[in-house]
């Protein structure tokens, strides 16, 4: 049913997918953690004016489907003279598609950090960026860890629409191979172990990282 | 800016249809994922060794798999090696089913085992039998969690119906597309309209949805 000589001579072409799909995907996902902990911040602390801002970008990206999203910027966007190369698109799109959803769960990890918290290191004479840094990021980001994981996974599998602005990432490669040769079973095959090959070992790191940071909380 | 074009014959009309179009598919899609996943949440937490295997390995295949490559497995995959030919749209139905049952089956699963055992036993002590335990003092409570968690699958599954336009079905997206290239010619900007457009009225379909699922878990919590 599976043809392996179609198999062995499909496999450079997915890896090159792979690379690609890889570097965008984990790229977009860096520039999310940027945005979600600067948003998350500038609503942690009430910033004025600036946090209207962010309010409104979490709920336009999160009520918005991310192939939209890219269409928007890749095709509309230039119209108003802003010009970006695919990559840059889909690394942008991913990042601030993430960035909306790690704002709202690194937000709710800051606000259950308790305020005594900041209060001590304040009597101690940290400084307020110091404070942030050192004491309230890192316990927001260890009772929030299995959101985030849940994100990464999330935004890795997302990394699939970007083919549709003509991208030779994993799923382009497989469309496009079964537009030209009809090898569907084979091409379809390939696309499912890269996949795997990109999540699985994700989704285990997530499952041992999640029970550490639960033992980290609860002692169990 | 492009936006002009919109209001030029049916084009507005044409988008709004792509819009019914995704809707339709991802209501019916939640619809079969609510009753399944309700059944498969069930068993999932009778503790069967087999189901829990079982049910693992197709929660983790849903976990990992992007939607897009279960649709092209679907609607390329199953004509070329069954033979069958399934038509796009029931595709992307069987997918998105496929998807919504695991999400809603681990939901079910999760607020089952949260009731906690008090609940059971306290309604066995008042005299009160298996069914009505059933019936008056658990599904309730967990009707109450499920329903805000439900409502927020819809939203997502809506946004999920963008990736349709990749199997050929005119849904909002392909809709627009269709627009632009008729009208490229004749107005520059009409890409900027357009996917504008689409993307507010996800927005405005989703956004309330979501409010109202943010707001039923705050007062029901």
């Amino acid at each position: 049913m599976i043809d392996t000589d179609v198999i062995t001579n499909y496999i450079p072409l997915f890896v090159d997918g792979f690379f690609l799909t890889v570097k965008i995907g984990w790229l977009g996902i860096l520039l999310s953690f940027l945005i979600g902990i600067i948003a998350s911040a500038v609503l942690h602390f009430k910033v004025p004016v600036l946090s209207a801002v962010v309010k409104v970008y979490v709920e336009l990206f999160r009520n918005t489907p991310l192939l939209v999203q890219l269409f928007f910027i890749y095709y509309g966007l230039p119209v108003l003279g802003f010009h970006v190369s695919a990559e840059g698109c889909g690394i942008v799109g991913l990042g601030l598609l993430g960035g909306s959803y790690m704002t709202e769960t690194i937000r709710s990890g800051l606000d259950a950090v308790p305020p005594s918290q900041t209060e001590s290191a304040i009597a101690l004479g940290m400084s307020r960026p110091q404070v942030f840094w050192m004491i309230i990021l890192p316990q927001a980001f260890s009772t929030s860890v299995p959101a985030l994981v849940a994100n990464v996974i999330f935004l890795l599998k997302e990394t699939s629409v970007f083919s549709a602005i003509s991208l030779m990432d994993l799923m382009f490669t497989a469309k496009d191979l079964i537009g030209l040769y009809y090898d569907t079973t084979e091409s379809l095959f390939l696309l499912v172990v890269f996949y795997i090959i990109i999540l699985l070992p994700v989704s285990i790191a997530g499952t041992v990282i999640e029970k550490k940071a639960r033992y980290k909380i609860f002692g169990s | 800016m492009g936006f002009e074009v919109l209001f030029k014959g049916t084009n507005f009309i044409r988008l709004l249809e792509g819009l019914g179009v995704a809707l339709r598919i991802s209501m019916i899609s939640v619809g079969i994922s609510i009753v399944l996943g309700m059944i498969l949440g069930t068993l999932m937490s009778l503790k069967n060794p087999v189901i829990t295997v079982l049910s693992r390995i197709y929660l983790e295949i849903v976990h990992i798999m992007p939607q897009m490559v279960l649709l092209f497995i679907v609607f390329f995959g199953f004509s070329k090696v069954m033979g069958i030919n399934i038509p796009a749209e029931a595709s992307a139905i069987i997918v998105f089913s496929f998807w919504g049952t695991a999400e809603m089956g681990d939901l079910v699963r999760g607020c089952l085992i949260s009731i906690p055992m008090i609940q059971y036993e306290s309604s066995y002590a008042l005299g009160m039998r298996r069914s009505k335990t059933y019936l008056y003092v658990i599904i309730p409570q967990i009707i109450r969690r499920l329903i805000p968690l439900s409502i927020n699958l819809i939203t997502r599954m809506i946004k999920t119906t963008s990736l349709i336009m990749m199997i050929g079905i005119v849904e909002v997206l392909k809709a627009g597309q269709q627009i632009i290239e008729a009208n490229r010619r004749t107005s520059p900007h009409v890409a900027f309209g357009v996917f504008a457009t689409v993307f507010l009225l996800y927005f405005l379909v989703c956004w309330p949805i979501s409010q109202l699922s943010k707001y039923l878990e705050k007062r029901w919590s």
